[in-house]
């Protein structure tokens, strides 16, 4: 009997967890280890931070659905990882702490003879002064925050529909955000639902973002064949930002926000301010800090973990120049290099840099976008690693046998531009690879037959049907696996 | 005043003709289309 211990419920983890069942063999047991009792849909929390969706829409409880499954679920966070075991046992465990009201507080060790860490990533609010739901700013990273966005966001409506005007701030709170395709459907969500409110007259829009240009979501950007050119990303994206009457500011650095007022440094090294009346703001993401001891209780912490707290696998590490970067610098197995047991996939995973070009102000602060690694990439990692290593139980064999590198894998992702069943609209956008191989594809290192984009109803109908398609799926629901990730 | 936007950022951005904008939410179009991107996106998940 082998034990498959995952840490994190998100599409990742889950994905996972449903996979390593699965492909398992009966006596195996899969364990999910997870702070929240819900799972969520996050590409779905824009809809509740414009109130289009609630809560109950985005999320199911985790136990029922394990329970019909055949997974142990514990409601727990990770504190600490013992891949060498401790002194009277050589065995892999994790420490964890539980969350649940039941048993909150009480301190268990889990082992296990593979470990997936599918964390997710820590919202790093504190790394800007101001950001944040508990501070001055706004987020749509949960369900709950996304609430919490709504609520205001309905306080500036109201005001707006009394002849006041109002500054809606969106974007990105950091110099190292990723994710910017949240935002950048949240701020079209908004001026939406202002439309549909008859104030979108009342309200100044601004996009303020880390991108170098408008379009470059962290992925540097892609180009695509349209009306007979190939055009960048920054062309369509900025016609979408014009056409909807949006101004932006990019290239900057959020360093602080107050109550009514944003201040930044851009890249020519200005420092300015913006004022406004909402903001919805995303953090920067870092590792959760899981901390990790060897068998002496030595921590060993930088040994499995990045800097910035994700996990390190089989990637290239190596402190190389934009000019040096290679696909086959991000990795294939997401197996750890120390440990053979140990896999991490989704946002856990350290990156070996990131997509987009990475620039200094000329005060030294890094300003451009880390790479984005949620959504389809994330369940195929998951899906991928779970069947390497329900492989590698059955062989007995530390080499994984399946491979899910971003460099030799597409993407397909739909952001929201407004939802209405006839007046809806969204960004259909298809890439291959994400990571783009220069060596292969020298001009735009990507394949142009395989990346597109348009805009339109058709793929509202699609991103709206997807939500419930992957609830569906996420539930275990028959069939589950004919769906993709 | 006249409001004249020459020299300003959003002065160079390309913007739909009224044809293209109405062709974004004309039914018959956007069904077609859904087929279009349907099949675009599930020739994506052969690379993984």
């Amino acid at each position: 009997m082998a034990k498959i211990v995952i840490l994190g419920a998100g599409i990742a983890g889950n994905t996972a967890a449903m996979y390593s069942r699965s492909f398992s063999r009966k006596e195996d047991e899969v364990i999910v280890i997870s702070p929240n009792s819900k799972w969520n849909w996050i590409p779905s929390n824009i809809w509740v931070g414009v109130g289009l969706m609630s809560p109950e829409d985005v999320t199911f409880e985790l136990a029922p659905i394990y329970q019909k499954m055949g997974i142990t679920f514990k409601q727990a966070k990770a504190v600490s990882i013992h891949p060498e075991g401790n002194a009277s046992n050589d065995k892999g465990y994790v420490t964890i702490e539980y969350t649940n009201s039941s048993k909150s507080g009480t301190v268990e060790e889990v082992s296990y003879d593979f470990l997936i860490n599918a964390t997710g990533p820590k919202l790093n609010f504190g790394a800007t002064e101001g950001l944040g739901p508990d501070k001055n700013s706004f987020s749509v990273c949960t369900y709950g925050h996304a609430v919490e966005a709504n609520n205001a966001l309905q306080v500036s409506i109201e005001r707006m529909k009394k002849g006041e005007r109002q500054k809606i701030l969106i974007g990105t709170g950091h110099g190292n955000c990723t994710c910017q395709g949240a935002a950048f459907e949240y701020i079209f969500n908004v001026e939406y639902i202002l439309k549909h409110n008859g104030v979108r007259d009342k309200a100044d829009l601004t996009w303020i973002s880390n991108e170098y240009e408008l379009g470059d979501f962290g992925i540097g950007g892609m180009h695509i064949k349209r009306g007979g050119y190939i055009t960048h990303s920054k062309i369509f994206t900025e016609s979408l930002f014009v056409e909807r009457g949006l101004d932006w500011i990019t290239r900057s650095h959020v360093q602080m926000v107050e109550k009514d007022r944003l201040f930044y440094e851009n890249l020519e090294g200005e420092e300015k301010s913006v004022d406004f009346d909402f903001t919805m703001l995303l953090p920067p993401f870092s590792g959760v800090g899981l901390k990790a001891f060897n068998k002496n209780k030595e921590e060993i912490t930088s040994n499995l973990f990045a800097p910035n707290s994700f996990m390190k696998v089989d990637a290239d590490y190596s402190v190389k120049s934009y000019e040096e970067w290679k696909s086959s610098d991000w990795p294939t197995y997401y197996q750890n290099q120390s440990y053979k047991n140990i896999f991490a996939v989704g946002i856990a995973f350290a990156p070996p840099h990131a997509i987009s070009k990475p620039m200094k102000s000329p005060k030294g602060t890094p300003i451009f976008p880390t790479p984005p690694r949620t959504g389809m990439p994330s369940g195929v990692m998951g899906r991928e690693v779970a069947r390497s290593i329900t492989d590698m139980i059955r062989t007995g064999s530390d080499k994984p046998t399946r491979s899910a590198s971003m460099s030799s894998m597409g993407a397909a992702c739909i952001a929201s531009a407004g939802a209405g069943l006839f007046d809806g609209t969204a960004v259909s956008m298809t890439m291959f690879p994400i990571i783009p191989d220069y060596d292969k594809y020298p001009t735009y290192g990507r394949d142009i037959n395989y990346t597109f984009g348009e805009i339109g109803l058709a793929g509202h109908w699609i991103k709206h049907i997807l939500h419930y398609v992957f609830m569906y799926k996420a539930k275990g629901n028959p069939f589950w696996k004919m769906i993709p990730e | 005043m006249k409001v004249i936007k020459t020299y300003e950022k959003d002065f160079y951005a390309p913007m739909p003709t009224e044809f293209t904008t109405k062709m974004r939410t004309n039914i018959f179009w956007q069904f077609y289309r859904f087929l279009v991107i349907n099949y675009k996106m599930i020739r994506m998940t052969r690379f993984h």
